[in-house]
């Protein structure tokens, strides 16, 4: 029994199974991406009991009753104000690293409500875009932080 | 207004494709709403109860909501939002009542679907404005013929029809119906740049609600019942190929399904230019999940063997050309060292003016110097991957794709199955940058599923995805300028080359702006396959142009600028030479607007700076980059750019993805390469192959834009290139010393 998003869900898979692919393969969440599988890139980023977890690393006997969030259940609308911060600069160009940019930045302001710039970047650098968003993914964290 | 002839065709039904039936077990809709991207708060769209269409590119609803198809695929760099504005603006419909679909591929109803050469916008400005500006014109005849009153009485704006001397409006939906029926006119009235309203707006990315709620869009998120997972097995170096597997262990382990060899190409295939495939021969394991195929593939034993030299011809859209792949393993030590010896010896002229060699001989000062540039990785976020379901004789494909025409055909010849059997739905790719113009991926995803005879979704691994060659080239420039007593620069001499072709470009700046020109190169034949990477070629003379511009201004004692403005005047009063591939007034323009909005000349001591232009796909760019020294180590705080890429259809879009491009400059020009040892690349995931991060990327960059009424031309690549010169420029400022080989930084430790 795994606590996804506040719900409990059941997967039958073996133990050493990283939780993106209990995410991708056995829940079908696919907001959760792989990139690289070694835990450099970010785009896996989930929380655990709201702390940032690369979960691609991350085996599913390690989860225990922990609270899993993913990027779908981070608001129940898309609305959670570092969703809205990046859709009012409109920060994605692919897209495909974001979930993970936001999943790092809404822990960041959980933490530190507001963040300096370095403490920003130190945030984020395990965070990895190769279309090269961090200009407004920087700027977003700063509007998100403002408004909530 | 403008009245043209139009080239719109006559309702082309869009061809019903089997990908729009069922299957699915999660809702993967295409479309996308502008409304609920533009309120804060959504709003609920009611669907109309019929759907008009009035060609291809649009349809009606009884409502007035109306649907426009994008015709390209989508990478990031906003076509999805863009495309359909330009179709909306002649349309003259409210953005709030446009729904936007991804168009299927369908090249007979859109012609050429392809993302890549910064040529999107471009080639379809024209036509999408066709397709709004006859279905405009066809919706005011059918009022006209219900009112019973000339066409030319009424008027068209925001979806609403209006006759004036009667005071009658409807809106668009409610003459759909008829307008569906009236012919397609001949010739149309397209808007003139004042009358835009929609266009050089800021409009939201139709897809941004989706991108942020982590819902599925891209080909790793493709979904379809009983889809099996499937990896493939390559050479582990360049100069190997396949001799035997052994699956004994493989087989039995949990979840696994098959495993076996397969081979892309067919011999005495004659492969197109996209057909770029390293490695023909895989071991292919299939199973029920990911992770049970890792497991396996890790577990796999295969036996490489050297490979033998090879030639074939490639069909570069028409031009017969011969590639040849040597054997052996190469090592990037020993292609530096043979770079060198070929730029030492005389290269093939490609572009001579006036006489170069009296010109250096009778030179008061020469100055050499030679630019160098490592392979580079695409590294899209998204690795490569591939849905395929394929019997005996249907196949439906889907899968992040530039151009699914570059691959129609070789799918037809290797399965030998026909163009009309073969369905391919392009999902929005995770980035691409060039690498999806080769798909290779996209005939072994089906090869696999015809052999395992089930849905089957191949995934690259990122080492997988790293180690597979259509790399960007290694290249290698040799400049040298002359200067007389009055340090005018008299001749320029450019031989440039690379790993395995050169990357010269003959015709460019500052071709025609020096008397005395001369442009030779040469190539190195590579058994490790390249491919075009952002800004192809471009993106290393660029940065080695640009910084070489920068030493002869030093040593001519002049402004940077000033000394670029200089030649550019010279090449528009007085050009040497014919064929000279850029505009001088334009290109002057991007560095006039740079050096203002940069206050060039009023920087502090503090930051160290560098100006950078260049001029490639139809557009200039100019750059001034900031660079700060912290703790020993420089970083780059600021960058002011400016654009002309014509008319801009949706500014904010267009100038995050110059940020993009700028940021992604910084990082390859600093830290970006694959280098080789024996045949293998030592740079597999991001542990080792550096990219930039957010602590390196610039608190702030400037874009602007030169305001004019050209029609658009090429915007994702331009501004990628000539930041290597620039950050280049500003390093020698912060630093004393002249950067010549990329990357630039190789020394700090990677960051975990």
């Amino acid at each position: 029994m795994l606590n996804i998003n506040g719900t409990q869900r059941e997967v039958d898979v073996d133990p050493s199974t990283p939780m993106l692919w209990v995410l991708q393969d056995h829940l079908k969440l696919v907001g959760t991406k792989y990139g690289c599988g070694i835990a450099q890139c970010g785009s896996c980023t989930i929380h655990l009991n709201g702390v940032t977890t690369r979960a691609c690393m991350l085996p599913v006997s390690a989860i225990g009753n922990q609270e899993v969030t993913t990027i779908e259940g981070l608001s129940e609308n898309g609305d959670h104000p570092v969703q809205k911060a990046w859709l009012e600069l409109d920060v994605p160009q692919c897209g495909y690293c974001q979930a993970g940019q936001i999943m790092s930045a809404v822990a960041l302001l959980k933490n530190n409500p507001n963040p300096s710039d370095e403490e920003i970047e130190g945030a984020m650098n395990g965070n990895i875009c190769r279309c090269g968003t961090y200009v407004r993914i920087k700027k977003a964290i700063r509007l998100a932080a403002k408004s909530s | 207004m403008t009245r043209v002839k139009t080239s719109m065709g006559r309702r082309s039904f869009i061809k019903s494709s089997a990908l729009a039936g069922g299957g699915m077990v999660i809702g993967f809709s295409w479309l996308a709403s502008c409304r609920t991207e533009t309120t804060p708060e959504e709003v609920a769209m009611t669907m109309p109860e019929e759907w008009f269409e009035i060609n291809a590119y649009l349809k009606i609803g009884d409502n007035g909501l109306v649907t426009i198809q994008s015709p390209n695929p989508e990478f990031g760099q906003g076509v999805k939002t863009a495309m359909p504005m330009i179709v909306a603006e002649e349309l003259d419909v409210d953005w709030k009542d446009v729904l936007v679909e991804q168009a299927p591929f369908n090249s007979e109803l859109f012609g050429w679907q392809f993302t890549g050469g910064s040529q999107g916008i471009r080639r379809r400005w024209e036509g999408l404005r066709m397709a709004g500006a006859t279905a405009r014109q066809m919706l005011r005849e059918a009022a006209a013929q219900a009112w019973q009153v000339p066409v030319s009485e009424i008027s068209a704006a925001k979806g609403i029809l209006k006759h004036a001397g009667s005071g009658k409006t409807a809106g668009y939906g409610e003459v759909a119906a008829a307008a569906s029926k009236i012919p397609v006119p001949e010739e149309v009235e397209l808007k003139s740049p004042g009358e835009f309203t929609i266009v050089g707006s800021s409009k939201k990315n139709v897809d941004g609600k989706k991108i942020v709620t982590g819902q599925p869009l891209f080909g790793m998120d493709y979904q379809y019942e009983g889809t099996l997972i499937a990896m493939a097995a390559h050479p582990p170096a360049f100069g190997l190929k396949l001799k035997s597997f052994d699956d004994s262990q493989v087989r039995s382990m949990p979840g696994i399904v098959d495993v076996f060899q397969i081979k892309t190409l067919e011999a005495g295939y004659e492969r197109n230019m996209f057909d770029t495939d390293t490695f023909e021969d895989l071991v292919v394991i299939v199973g029920k999940t990911t992770w049970e195929v890792l497991n396996a593939k890790k577990a796999l034993r295969v036996e490489w063997e050297p490979i033998t030299e090879t030639k074939f011809n490639v069909d570069a859209f028409g031009n017969k050309r011969e590639v040849v792949i040597p054997a052996g393993f190469e090592s990037t030590d020993i292609h530096y060292k043979k770079m060198k010896e070929l730029a030492a010896r005389p290269g093939r002229v490609a572009r001579q003016d006036g006489n170069p060699e009296a010109a250096f001989n009778k030179a008061a000062k020469v100055i050499e110097r030679t630019y160098t540039c490592p392979f580079l990785a695409h590294n899209c976020m998204e690795p490569m991957n591939f849905f395929a379901h394929v019997t005996e004789d249907y196949a439906r494909l889907a899968g992040p794709l530039q151009a699914p025409s570059l691959i129609e055909g070789t799918l037809s010849a290797r399965l030998g199955l026909p163009v009309e059997k073969i369905d391919i739905e392009m999902t929005r790719m995770g980035g691409g940058f060039g690498r999806r113009a080769y798909s290779h991926y996209a005939v072994e995803a089906a090869l696999i599923s015809r052999q395992v005879g089930a849905p089957v979704k191949l995934v690259y691994t990122r080492e997988d995805d790293m180690t597979f060659g259509i790399y960007r080239p290694s290249y290698h420039a040799t400049y040298r300028a002359a200067l007389d007593e009055n340090n005018n620069l008299t001749a320029f001499h450019v031989k440039a080359g690379g790993i395995p072709e050169s990357p010269l470009f003959a015709n460019r700046f500052p071709a025609g702006a020096v008397d005395n020109y001369l442009a030779e190169e040469w190539e190195i034949n590579s058994n490790i396959t390249i491919g075009a990477f952002r800004a192809p070629r471009s993106n290393f003379m660029a940065g080695a142009e640009q910084a070489f511009l920068d030493e002869i201004a030093e040593q001519a004692g002049k402004d940077p600028i000033q000394f670029r403005l200089d030649l550019l005047k010279r090449a528009k009063e007085n050009p040497v030479g014919e064929n000279n591939d850029y505009e001088p007034e334009r290109y002057a323009g991007v560095l006039e607007l740079v050096r203002e909005k940069s206050g060039w000349g009023g920087e502090t001591s503090a930051t160290s700076r560098g100006v950078s232009a260049y001029f490639c796909h139809n557009s200039y760019a100019a750059h001034v980059l900031d660079v700060v020294m912290e703790n020993g180590q420089p970083r780059v705080e600021k960058v002011v750019c400016a654009l002309d890429c014509g008319i801009v259809v949706n500014p904010d879009a267009a100038t995050n993805m110059a940020e993009g491009g700028i940021v992604d400059g910084i990082g390859n020009a600093m830290y970006g390469q694959i280098t080789f040892r024996e045949g293998a690349a030592e740079q597999q995931n991001f542990d080792r192959y550096r990219m930039i991060r957010a602590g390196e990327a610039p608190r702030e960059v400037e874009v602007h834009f030169v305001k004019n009424e050209i029609d658009p031309t090429g915007l994702g690549e331009p501004p990628f290139p000539p930041v290597f010169g620039a950050l280049a420029n500003a390093l020698y400022k912060a630093t004393g010393k002249r950067y010549y080989n990329q990357p630039f930084i190789t020394d700090k430790a990677l960051i975990g």
